[in-house]
């Protein structure tokens, strides 16, 4: 960060170089901040006079990345369970099998053979197979679990950014932020997008990122339409093909085919010198489930009213328990974190040019020399 | 010695700006582009790699450029600086295109840094290249790329094949092999000889062993030697150079911008014998700070150290080394290996001759010494509060100026002063015709972008027999 701070080229790229340029010296929650507001563009990386083979050997992706999952273990809750982000691809294989192997064996012992291997069709077809109640609970649980589990975590990383010591946060920053975030903002390189995984910028990351979140934003909107549709609408599942929980699960899950398999293909395609060595295997991970999640879906979808319609819900229901169970300890987590972090910049941000202050973050200023 | 493939049109020595500009100039000429470039595909582009932005006249706010800067104070600006040493019309023609130089580098995709948050933060002289220069660098060779314009790294160019006057090939080696190229016209862009320390100590002496070099450790300066051998006349005078005083504890070579020390302004400057030797107030740093590289070249053991106390905190950009820190001047000065007594004595006249006044770091303040000398005319205030704090420096060389005399189509000017039919140079190897002596911000660039985007195209005709002269 020295360095950086003595040359400053990169501070257009993206908000933490201006972030940076706001402090004197760097603390580890000031890092932490700063490794989380990071969106591994690398464009800092390709264009540093000084990374490797320079002998001052700079890699700002890499050491952020790697600051930034010391910080998400640092903070997972519950603490018990927090190493298993380090190893989030063994953890999520073993916790896709337990919960595959939970739901297909409490499946069989609930109906027989008959009723799993039976085609079903009408209204509460799903529910012959598994009750409706045992899916609310089950899930409704995991899902308070989770929740409970991304909000404790968040919080504390709030203080360890000293978010709470700096002064109020308005609606207009979380705005700012939540922007920032749904357009992946500081991925676009400016309108270039951002060198990834080659050296000239491209927006292919961006495109496959957006649609794995949009994907899994329109899945998850499916179910809650679905509830919406069920104890709103006194409609029980099955629901018809232009259904709204049909159609956000359908688009929901190409997306999140495409997109998740994307991103796999891009990273397959990088240089690894800027990336972080540790975090492949919760990156592998999480990809992967998402795909599960959505071939599983879609086939249900498209095998719901045959006979392997039981074999496939609970084949689903197990991958998508996988995955919430995962959700707290693996990937998801960089959203929340970094969003936190961008609520932080942008008030960070917004009470310096309140501030009116004589030098802003820049170079183009008293201090202009040239080399 | 082995022929390389065939006849090229234009052969372009280095890889840098000035050298980038000519060979995508010359390629969307329709010429056929070799390039070659000694250092490694990562470490490609010469000192070019560490430049920040590009010095650019214009009449209008440009959208990357607030205000106006008339072509008439850039060319002030140049004077001031090189106390007229410079040749005039080279010098108009370096600024009167460098507006063009902007839109045409924005043109090839080039970014420049946006307005920062909702202050203007946009210089009005200097376009910052947005990542700087190795982005600047990156980019060109991807447009190179796309042009068909071929690139050979690890292709030191040792020697010229002129006859009467005229060029013909390129020799230069290759994995340990020597190897000949052959082509119409040839551009020769490969850098001043700054790195060259046998050179450096010809014109300076042994005072040369203590300088540091900024950039690239290719600057050997062979091309040069090449044309001059070859009948090209020279321009400069071999100590003439861009110099800037630097943090003496900076890697010898390759240390780029980062090294320098913008503190000088707000404390007091001594050399080996704990004495000033120079107003460190007299100008806005930017103006100024390009004087102390030669300043303290000329003192012992080419060192000095810029003492400052707490007060001048956070006044200045980040130093890379931390500064040595001491609770009094007796103590610095054991520190620094300095006369305790004549240190604490230097300070203390100092002090007594500041007079009061109002200091200001963004105006040419009141605060000045009397009755001392040498005087601190501006931003002089007592160093009275510890911590203390000193930086040492060390002349950091960012490139030379002795060169090759050009015309004003970038031709080499050879013996009799005929320019040459098909040599031609650009970059720091010729900036010596507009840069006798000092420097300001961004010219390095403008120079080698316009003289490079020049000599690109007359490379090109040369080649392509488009030239009406026998």
């Amino acid at each position: 960060m020295g360095i950086c701070n003595a040359c400053r080229y990169c501070e257009g790229y993206c908000p933490v170089f201006p972030a940076m340029e706001r402090r004197l010296e760097f603390s580890l929650s000031d890092l932490t901040f700063l490794a989380n507001l990071c969106h591994q563009c690398q464009a800092c990386y390709t264009a540093c006079q000084y990374a490797p083979p320079h002998e001052f050997a700079v890699n700002v992706p890499r050491s952020f990345a790697e600051l930034r999952r010391r910080s998400w273990v640092d903070h997972a809750w519950p603490r018990a369970l927090a190493p298993l982000l380090e190893r989030a691809g063994l953890w999520a294989a073993l916790a896709s099998a337990a919960s595959l192997a939970l739901i297909l064996i409490g499946t069989a012992l609930m109906v027989d053979g008959e009723v799993l291997f039976a085609a079903h069709a009408g209204p509460g077809a799903f529910y012959a197979v598994i009750p409706h109640q045992v899916m609310v609970a089950l899930f409704g649980g995991v899902f308070v679990y989770v929740i409970l589990a991304l909000w404790l975590g968040a919080r504390g990383f709030w203080r360890a950014i000293g978010a709470d010591a700096a002064g109020p946060v308005t609606v207009g920053d979380w705005l700012t932020a939540i922007r920032d975030a749904a357009t992946l903002r500081h991925l676009g390189g400016g309108g270039d997008g951002c060198p990834y995984p080659g050296e000239r910028p491209a927006n292919r990351r961006r495109v496959f990122h957006h649609l794995t979140f949009y994907g899994f934003a329109s899945c998850f909107a499916a179910t809650v339409a679905g509830t919406v549709y069920h104890y709103g609408l006194g409609l029980e599942a099955p629901y018809g093909f232009a259904s709204a929980p049909v159609i956000l699960g359908t688009l929901g899950g190409v997306g999140l085919i495409v997109g998740p398999a994307g991103l796999l293909w891009l990273r397959a395609g990088a240089d690894p010198e800027p990336l972080d060595p540790g975090a492949r295997s919760m990156d592998t991970a999480f990809a992967v489930l998402l795909v599960l999640t959505s071939i599983t879906g879609l086939a249900l979808l498209a095998a719901r009213e045959t006979p392997a319609m039981g074999l496939l819900l609970a084949v689903h229901l197990g991958i998508v328990l996988a995955l919430f169970l995962t959700l707290p300890h693996g990937r998801f987590v960089h959203g929340i974190y970094r969003l936190v972090a961008l609520v932080m910049n942008a008030r960070e941000a917004r009470a310096e040019m309140s501030a009116g202050s004589g030098e802003p973050a820049g170079t183009a200023g008293l201090y202009i020399t040239e080399r | 010695m082995s022929d390389h493939s065939g006849d090229h049109d234009v052969i372009v020595v280095g890889a840098g700006n000035a050298a980038l500009s000519a060979a995508i100039t010359a390629r969307e000429a329709g010429a056929g582009v070799l390039v070659l470039e000694v250092a490694s595909r990562a470490m490609r582009g010469g000192n070019s790699r560490h430049v920040r932005n590009f010095r650019c006249a214009h009449d209008a706010p440009v959208d990357v450029l607030s205000g106006v800067y008339s072509r008439g104070e850039f060319m002030d600006d140049l004077l001031r600086v090189t106390g007229g040493r410079t040749d005039r019309d080279l010098a108009r023609l370096a600024i009167g295109q460098s507006e063009d130089c902007l839109r045409w580098l924005l043109g090839h995709g080039v970014r420049f840094q946006p307005p920062l948050g909702g202050t203007l933060q946009l210089s009005r002289t200097n376009a910052f290249f947005l990542g700087g220069g190795k982005a600047l660098i990156n980019r060109y060779h991807h447009l190179a790329e796309d042009l068909g314009i071929e690139v050979a790294y690890e292709c030191e160019a040792v020697g010229l094949d002129i006859d009467d006057g005229t060029f013909r090939a390129v020799r230069f080696r290759r994995d340990g092999a020597e190897e000949r190229a052959a082509a119409r016209a040839v551009v020769v862009a490969s850098g001043g000889f700054q790195a060259n320390i046998g050179w450096m100590r010809e014109a300076w002496g042994p005072a040369a062993d203590n300088f540091l070099i900024r950039g690239t450790a290719h600057n050997t300066g062979r091309m040069l030697r090449a044309l001059l051998d070859a009948g090209a006349e020279a321009i400069g005078d071999p100590t003439q150079c861009h110099a800037v005083a630097i943090d003496a504890r900076a890697p010898r070579f390759d240390g780029g911008l980062i090294t320098r020390l913008d503190c000088v302004p707000f404390g007091i400057v001594v050399n080996r014998e704990a004495r000033r030797f120079d107003d460190e107030g007299e100008d806005f740093w930017p103006r100024r700070y390009a004087v102390w590289g030669r300043l303290v070249a000329a003192e012992t053991d080419q060192t000095a150290y810029s003492i400052i106390d707490a007060k001048a905190r956070g006044l200045y950009m980040p130093a890379l080394y931390p500064a040595i820190e001491a609770g009094s001047i007796g103590e610095l000065a054991a520190k620094l290996d300095l006369d305790a007594a004549t240190l604490e004595a230097t300070v203390a006249g100092f002090n007594a001759a500041v007079r009061p006044g109002r200091f200001d770091p963004a105006a040419l303040d009141d605060c000045r010494t009397q009755g001392l000398d040498p005087p601190k005319t501006h931003w002089a205030r007592p160093l009275d509060t510890p911590p203390f704090a000193a930086f040492p420096l060390r002349p950091g060389i960012t490139f030379t100026y002795l060169g090759v005399r050009v015309s004003d189509e970038a031709r080499v000017v050879m013996d009799g002063g005929v320019p040459a039919a098909n040599i031609f140079a650009a970059g720091e190897v010729m900036a010596g015709n507009v840069l006798g002596a000092g420097y300001v911000a961004g010219i390095g660039m403008t120079i080698g972008t316009v003289f490079g985007r020049i000599a690109g195209a007359g490379a090109a005709r040369a080649a392509l027999g488009l030239d009406q002269a026998a």
